[in-house]
């Protein structure tokens, strides 16, 4: 199918860099998430390789040509909107033949693909219904078979799934890895929900105020964030952030850190932190258990049972608070005191610029990269 | 009690609608009446509640003027202006809605203000340039006229409509290939469609019933209806009852016409407002 190539992508905005230089080499079939908060320039940053926004500075290349000034609709890229942008004067096949009319294929092809694009997404019982009479996950459905019928080299998903209700979302976040695995067409998806992100990508872009702050795959993003904002961003509880100063470095690369009533020995590959300096110690909800001989001593404020899991807020003796994910069967209360021990090989590191620290600790799925 | 006494408001104010209705239709009534009135029933005071109904004035009318004439005026000035009138500000709206610049407010409220212009105060230039352009007394002049005047209102109306248009519907017309043309009359205009069609209904109405430019720029060639009616007073004294059948004459198809279109109209007016 196709590569999509960004090189230092600038998007200017009445005097004001809303993109600040973005480059990215997406390969064919690629997934690629673009994640962030709102106002970090994803859904910007689609919009400019759809074509609906101009490009300001830089080159944007589909299959290895520059794509800048050409129309969006002969970029060879199909977009589907977070409201959906269905037509809502036509009919579902209408909606779906409009791209092909325009391009002046015949009849009996339209026709054909129509059809083939239908039942894939199981639209065949309601293609004379106008969008107006359509639920939301069928009027997704829709706006996913638009875009498909016209064999798009690139596909642009602008927040889709946000406007559906969480069952939907969910089914709908499978149907859509399942149809990418059986286009095996390249994909750039905006979302601000991490879950989706994770959960779909081959790859992770997280951006933030108009930069790129980290690329990888979901793994590589959780758990060797590069620095406190991807840190704080991906996984959900998010990782508890202690200010913390590293005390002393023993010779085996073993960093002695205290935050506040926490003192933690931290393996650290070499070239890590010096000692004396500032920074930040960061540990998954988790990757903190409860011990009753853990050094740590808190008392819960709040235990949310989600059912398979409880998020215990705890707050320490120092008075920071924490969150610690433990077992569905938790029985701790609100004001119960409680004593924690922190997972020492999971923790993270931060310098007091909020870049991580290279550790020993690694997924079992990321010692190949 | 309470039921009671929320009946007796309901049949106060159905009342006082009423009475409202008829104070303001009062004068399109007796007009009507007038009409089928004899020359001394029509100006009798006080006026004759009860009279013997007569064609003659409509007779009389229709002897005087070609009526056929100042109507085909009237249709043909009327459907045109606003044809053109659409014709241009479809267009000029659309770039208003989806392409503001950093004039473009201040470019519609410009607009707006032309309109609050006392027509007589421009009388002197634009007789001299219809005059200077053969335009006097022609259906084009008023054409013309009609269409700039009507200019700001239909600008202003398809403006309101068309940012009632999700723009990401336009964006998927662009997506999938659609040129600028293609974008405006394949998805935008078939959405707002109510609303174009009350604003052409509008600027029919308003081109139907404007009388100021129609008397002082047309004469016998070009004159629409109000001037057939404008005709029937003056000259020879007033004439009320004649006067009053020319009068329902002309306004007779525009009301029906009005009539016909009245949910359209309605639905277009307050199209936006409920959702």
């Amino acid at each position: 199918m196709a590569t999509v190539e960004l090189r230092n992508l600038r998007k200017t905005y009445l005097h004001e860099e809303i993109i600040k230089g973005i480059s990215l080499a997406i390969t064919d079939r690629e997934f690629v998430v673009f994640v962030g908060p709102s106002g970090c320039g994803k859904s910007t940053l689609l919009r400019m390789i759809a074509g609906l926004e101009d490009i300001s500075a830089g080159d944007l290349l589909i299959d290895g040509q520059r794509v800048n000034d050409t129309d969006p609709a002969r970029r060879g890229v199909a977009m589907v909107f977070q409201s959906y942008a269905l037509y809502p004067h036509m009919n579902v096949y209408r909606n779906m033949e409009f791209s092909l009319r325009l391009a002046g294929m015949p009849e009996a092809e339209r026709r054909r693909r129509i059809g083939d694009v239908a039942r894939i997404l199981q639209l065949d019982p309601y293609l004379d219904h106008r969008p107006g009479q359509l639920s939301g996950g069928q009027r997704q459905r829709v706006a996913i078979g638009r875009a498909i019928v016209r064999n798009p080299r690139v596909f642009l998903f602008d927040e889709p799934l946000s406007n559906l209700d969480a069952a939907l979302r969910g089914q709908m976040r499978v149907e859509l890895a399942s149809l990418h695995r059986r286009l095996g067409a390249t994909t750039i998806y905006v979302t601000h929900d991490q879950v989706e992100a994770m959960t779909m990508a081959d790859r992770i872009v997280v951006l933030n105020r108009g930069v790129v702050e980290q690329i990888g795959t979901p793994l590589e993003l959780y758990h060797r964030p590069r620095n406190l904002f991807v840190a704080r961003f991906m996984g959900s509880p998010a990782m508890n952030l202690l200010p913390a100063r590293i005390h002393a470095l023993t010779p085996d690369g073993m960093a002695q850190v205290q935050a506040g009533a926490v003192s933690v020995s931290i393996p650290t590959r070499h070239g890590g932190p010096e000692a004396g300096t500032a920074g930040t110690l960061g540990i998954r909800p988790e990757h903190i258990l409860i011990d009753p001989q853990g050094a740590i001593t808190g008392m819960v404020t709040i235990s949310e049972r989600l059912g398979a899991i409880t998020l215990l807020h705890v707050r320490l003796t120092d008075g920071q608070m924490i969150v610690v994910q433990t077992g569905g069967d938790n029985t701790d209360r609100a004001d119960t005191p409680i004593r924690l021990t922190l997972g020492e090989e999971h923790c993270h590191l931060f310098d007091a610029d909020g870049m991580a620290l290279a550790r020993e600790a690694d997924h079992p799925l990321l010692s190949d990269l | 009690m309470a039921r009671t006494r929320t009946r007796l408001r309901q049949g106060v104010v159905t009342i006082l609608g009423w009475a409202i209705a008829l104070w303001m239709f009062f004068p399109i009534l007796w007009m009507f009446l007038t009409g089928f009135k004899n020359e001394p029933d029509a100006i009798s005071t006080p006026p004759h509640l009860f009279f013997s109904p007569t064609l003659s004035s409509y007779r009389d009318v229709f002897a005087r003027e070609d009526y056929w004439h100042f109507a085909t005026n009237s249709v043909v000035i009327s459907v045109l202006a606003t044809v053109v009138a659409l014709l241009v500000s479809i267009p000029a709206a659309y770039a208003m809605a989806f392409l503001p610049g950093p004039r473009t407010r201040m470019t519609l409220l410009w607009m707006l203000s032309t309109r609050m212009l006392p027509p007589v105060g421009v009388l002197v230039p634009i007789y001299l340039l219809a005059r200077a352009t053969g335009l006097l007394d022609s259906r084009t002049g008023l054409i013309v006229i009609y269409m700039l005047t009507n200019l700001p209102i239909t600008v202003w109306m398809l403006y309101t409509f068309f940012r009632e248009v999700p723009v990401p519907i336009l964006e998927a017309g662009r997506m999938d290939g659609a040129t600028r043309w293609q974008e405006v009359t394949q998805v935008l205009m078939p959405l707002a469609l109510p609303g174009i069609a009350s604003t052409g209904l509008l600027s029919l109405i308003l081109c139907w019933n404007e009388t100021f430019w129609s008397l002082n720029l047309t004469s016998s060639i070009a004159a629409p209806l109000t001037t057939f009616i404008a005709s029937f007073s003056s000259p020879e004294g007033l004439f009320f009852a004649k006067l009053s059948a020319a009068s329902t004459l002309a306004v007779a198809p525009i009301m029906v016409f009005g009539w016909a279109s009245q949910k359209q109209l309605v639905r277009g007016l307050t199209f936006g407002a409920v959702k």
